[in-house]
């Protein structure tokens, strides 16, 4: 278990610093897939397997689908890759870096002031997950399909101009 | 079983949220940044689930659930504004939009 | 006990009608504009009459009936209720008010017909009649406060109705800012008090009152004075009068509801109910009887010069709440509540008559410009006849006669009472009767001058007929001991009001006092009549020679008050204000609009557009956040 969750660990870090650099999209959302991947075998060796496989299915599986979806339909071709080149000067990396490293740093300090070494406990499997989501839960549960639905009409909405756009370029 | 150490978990969680971050700051392709985005909202999803596995309470993965949701909800709106963008000024370029600056 | 039960509709009903004619405005046609303002008085009258029959027939225990609605607030120990309280008093007043609001409302329908905002007058005239309702029956200085600021707020609207007249305007915010002057000393009054008894409930409050201080207590004399002031603003005495005759500017059936039956004598009220504290205040006490006396001496003069009938009128009524005052001095509350009935019957008849005249003549105030209206109106001459011998009081039978004759020998013969106060009451009485019939026979008699164009209908007669008998026959239930000695009126406010104390008196003294009273009047419409009809020109000489000039002119701007205060008071004001216009006290806050600019100024250049910008300004936002976590 415990080699499961550094191998894995080291594999979304690799992936997740090639998504950040990679210059072609589609390439970059390979990386990302492999990330998400190793993400999840990562959340199996934290005992949640339920949300390993939902990381899989959701994250993985839908959510990319529609990167790549997007990608298609800008239709971005080789000279996008030279475009990327030219926005990505190697001195705009200094200054975030710095802040990132800073954030960084505050970040691990303050975890290894608490109490260190804590280990976990065991295995949450699914039933325990579903009987909490659909009661003390339920109210966010509800919240967030009502989320989803804004979501789905905001989407259509900004996709429906673009549509009635096209026809009317079309006469 | 020697369970592994829940600050992995998180410090796990922090670097890639770094990583995500530095990918929002230093791209300036719009789909790049959609990509550091996800990045970053896993990696806050895997800091909760490290919380939960380390009380063994089911709670970090329902909120890791609320995050899928909402990250779901998010790629789908962000990625129509993308083709809007797109359309409109036939580039990527987060700062082609800055002309509404006053 | 289901009569009673009904008596929190009697407010309720016109502030419903104030709140549906302020939420349909001007949609409705006047027909129904007119049914729900006068409907909701209306019914308010009905349901008071229906109770005073029960009230009068079987008293509630200890004559009184409190209906508890709600608690208004409940802040530490101060829990002021809204609750009403129906006793002999506030029958009385609420009678008188929503009979006469009634009556005016019904004259107003055709009075305003031509009127573009007639449902705002209507929606006004409701929110005033609910106001003052709540003042007379508030069973706690506050709620009384409340209705008091209530009828303050619709005068002010009243008067300015006609807005677009800038002098309008003018007047209103005279007739405001003065009543606030009182207002604020009433406030104050109200403050001492609770802070002193630790209670505002008018009942509790006496009690208290009468426990903790004795006779001329120096607080009782504070808090009496106070509330005083609060009196004298509201009831135009002297020296806060000045806005009474401005307040001539509203609509006349406005200056016949509020300036003369009912809010203008809101003081008298308060005084009364309140009259323990100034049993307990001597002073005081005595200081309202000569502020009474003196007042009325004073308008009655300025009334006599006036060439606007109107100003006569409000120059009267402030006269004639002098004459109250006078009683309240003395401690004959239950004189100065019969004065107030009878006042608001012929003072609210002739404003009424006034109206039709001023409406027939095209708004023409002027009463130089007319005469003989004797014939081309004649309902409106008889009903205004009556209600101009009402007001002069001629004798046996008026009801004005009755009401002042009771002022005048409690005056004389109260305990409190002096003959200096009595021959001042007299005096009046002679000038009372001089102004009234002045205005009657330059009005009614003499050559006509004009046409009257619009003869009042029957919405405008109706009232005129009701106002004219009882001008009449409200004084019957009050006699004095010569005349049969009906004593109905008093009796019943003696269960809310104690007795007037009298010093004892011969039965010859009472009936020579009589009929120095009695006669008064009469000589007055003598005088008049030879100075305004028989001889005009014996007065056009009189007041042509130098000291008769300027004794008019004095006596014409109202004893010169509104110059004095223009001089001491407002000017200085105006003064201080534009010298003080630029002082360092503005400073921090035009620093703050600089600093503000400033700092915007500074800010526009982090707004770049670029989203990548902001995304670096949440990361130091973060890291700050972090080390204040980490370091602190």
């Amino acid at each position: 278990m415990n080699d499961l969750f550094y191998v894995s660990a080291a594999v979304a870090i690799l992936s997740t610093v090639m998504v950040i650099t990679k210059l072609n999209a589609v390439h970059a959302l390979l990386y990302l897939i492999i990330s998400l991947l190793a993400i999840a075998l990562v959340f199996y060796s934290l005992g949640a397997p339920f949300v390993a496989a939902l990381e899989v299915i959701i994250y993985a599986g839908a959510i990319m689908v529609l990167f790549v979806f997007v990608i298609m339909m800008l239709n971005l071709g080789p000279g996008s890759a030279e475009q990327e080149k030219w926005m990505l000067s190697p001195g705009m990396w200094i200054g975030p870096v710095v802040l990132v490293i800073i954030l960084m740093a505050e970040l691990v300090y303050a975890l290894a002031r608490s109490a260190l070494r804590m280990p976990g406990i065991a295995m949450v499997g699914p039933r325990q997950v579903g009987i909490a989501l659909f009661g003390p839960y339920l109210i966010g549960v509800e919240l967030a399909s009502m989320l989803l639905l804004a979501g789905l009409v905001g989407a259509f909405h900004l996709g429906r101009r673009d549509k009635q756009q096209a026809i009317g370029e079309g006469r | 079983m020697a369970s592994v150490p829940v600050e992995y978990g998180l410090i796990l969680a922090g670097i890639l949220f770094i990583l995500g971050l530095l990918g929002v700051l230093v791209r300036r392709n719009i789909i790049f940044i959609l990509l550091s985005i996800e990045v970053m909202l896993n990696s806050a999803g895997l800091a909760f689930i490290a919380a939960g596995y380390r009380w063994g309470q089911p709670d970090g993965q329902i909120m890791f659930f609320f995050i899928l949701a909402m990250a779901a909800t998010e790629v789908a709106v962000g990625l129509a504004l993308a083709l809007q963008f797109y359309n409109k000024t036939r580039t990527l370029d987060t700062d082609a939009a800055s002309r509404m600056r006053g | 006990m289901i009569m009673f039960k009904l008596l929190w509709l009697i407010p309720a009903l016109p502030f419903a009608g104030f709140i549906i004619l302020a939420l349909t405005g001007s949609r409705l046609t006047r027909t129904r504009t007119a049914v729900i303002g006068a409907g909701s008085a209306g019914l308010s009258m009905v349901i008071t009459i229906l109770t005073g029959i029960r009230f009068i027939g079987s008293p509630p225990p200890g004559n009184a009936y409190v209906q508890v609605l709600w608690t208004w607030m409940s802040v530490g120990g101060f829990r002021p209720e809204i609750a009403f309280r129906l006793d002999a008093l506030s029958l009385a007043m609420i009678t008188v008010v929503t009979a006469v609001g009634f009556l005016i409302h019904l004259y107003s329908s055709e009075f305003m017909a031509g009127d573009e905002g007639y449902s705002r007058f209507f929606a006004y005239m409701n929110l005033f009649v609910g106001s003052m309702l709540t003042l007379v029956l508030a069973d706690n200085l506050l709620l009384l406060y409340l209705g008091w600021e209530g009828v303050g707020l619709c005068s002010y609207l009243l008067i300015g109705f006609w807005y677009k007249d800038t002098y309008n305007g003018y007047a209103a915010r005279k007739a405001f800012v003065v009543t606030r002057i009182g207002d604020t000393a009433m406030g104050i009054g109200l403050f001492l008090l609770f802070t002193v008894l630790g209670t505002l409930q008018i009942q509790e409050l006496m009690q208290r009152a009468l426990q903790q201080w004795g006779s001329g207590n120096v607080m009782a004399g504070a808090a009496a004075a106070l509330l005083l002031g609060g009196a004298l603003g509201k009831s135009a005495q002297l020296p806060l009068q000045t806005w009474l005759p401005d307040a001539m500017a509203g609509p006349t059936p406005v200056s016949a509801l509020i300036h003369a039956a009912t809010m203008v004598t809101a003081g008298v009220y308060l005084i009364a109910r309140t009259h323990v504290l100034f049993s307990l205040a001597p002073l005081v006490q005595a200081a309202v009887a000569v502020i009474g006396a003196v007042t009325l001496l004073i308008a009655g003069f300025s009334a006599l010069t006036q060439s606007d009938i109107k100003r006569v009128l409000a120059y009267s009524t402030i006269s004639q709440i002098g004459y109250m005052f006078l009683a309240l001095g003395v401690g004959a509350w239950s004189a100065a509540i019969f004065h107030f009935m009878t006042h608001a019957f012929f003072k609210a008849l002739l404003f009424l008559g006034a109206g039709v005249v001023i409406l027939g003549l095209h708004n023409e105030h002027n009463m130089f410009k007319m005469g003989g209206l004797r014939k081309q109106l004649p309902l409106t001459f008889w009903t205004f006849l009556i209600g101009a011998a009402s007001l002069s009081a001629l004798p046996l039978v008026t009801a004005g006669y009755y009401s002042k004759d009771l002022i005048l020998y409690s005056a004389w013969a109260s305990e409190a009472g002096s003959p200096l106060l009595w021959a001042a009451g007299l005096a009046g009485a002679l000038l009372t009767a001089l102004y009234t019939f002045r205005m009657v026979f330059l009005v009614f008699f003499g050559e006509e001058k004009t046409r009257v164009e619009r003869k009042p209908g029957m919405q405008i007669k109706i009232p005129l007929i009701i106002l004219a008998v009882l001008s009449i026959i409200g004084g019957f239930v009050e006699t004095p001991a010569s005349l049969g000695g009906l004593h109905i009126f008093t009796k019943f406010m003696y269960t809310a009001l104690p007795p007037v104390v009298n010093l004892p008196l011969p039965a010859t003294g009472e009936f020579i006092l009589e009929i120095e009273a009695a006669l008064a009047p009469p000589i007055g419409i003598f005088i008049a009549y030879l100075f305004f009809l028989y001889r005009p020109r014996y007065t056009g000489r009189l007041a042509s020679t130098p000291s008769g000039s300027a004794l008019h002119r004095f006596w014409f701007s109202g004893w010169g008050f509104d110059w004095i205060y223009d001089r001491i008071i407002v000017r200085p004001f105006l003064w201080f204000a534009r010298i003080d216009k630029n002082d360092f006290l503005d400073l921090p806050y035009l620093g703050t609009i600089w600093a503000g600019k400033g700092v915007n100024r500074l800010l526009v250049h982090t707004q770049t557009g670029k989203v990548r910008w902001y995304a670096v300004g949440i990361v130091i936002g973060a890291i700050l956040a972090l080390s204040a976590m980490v370091f602190l």
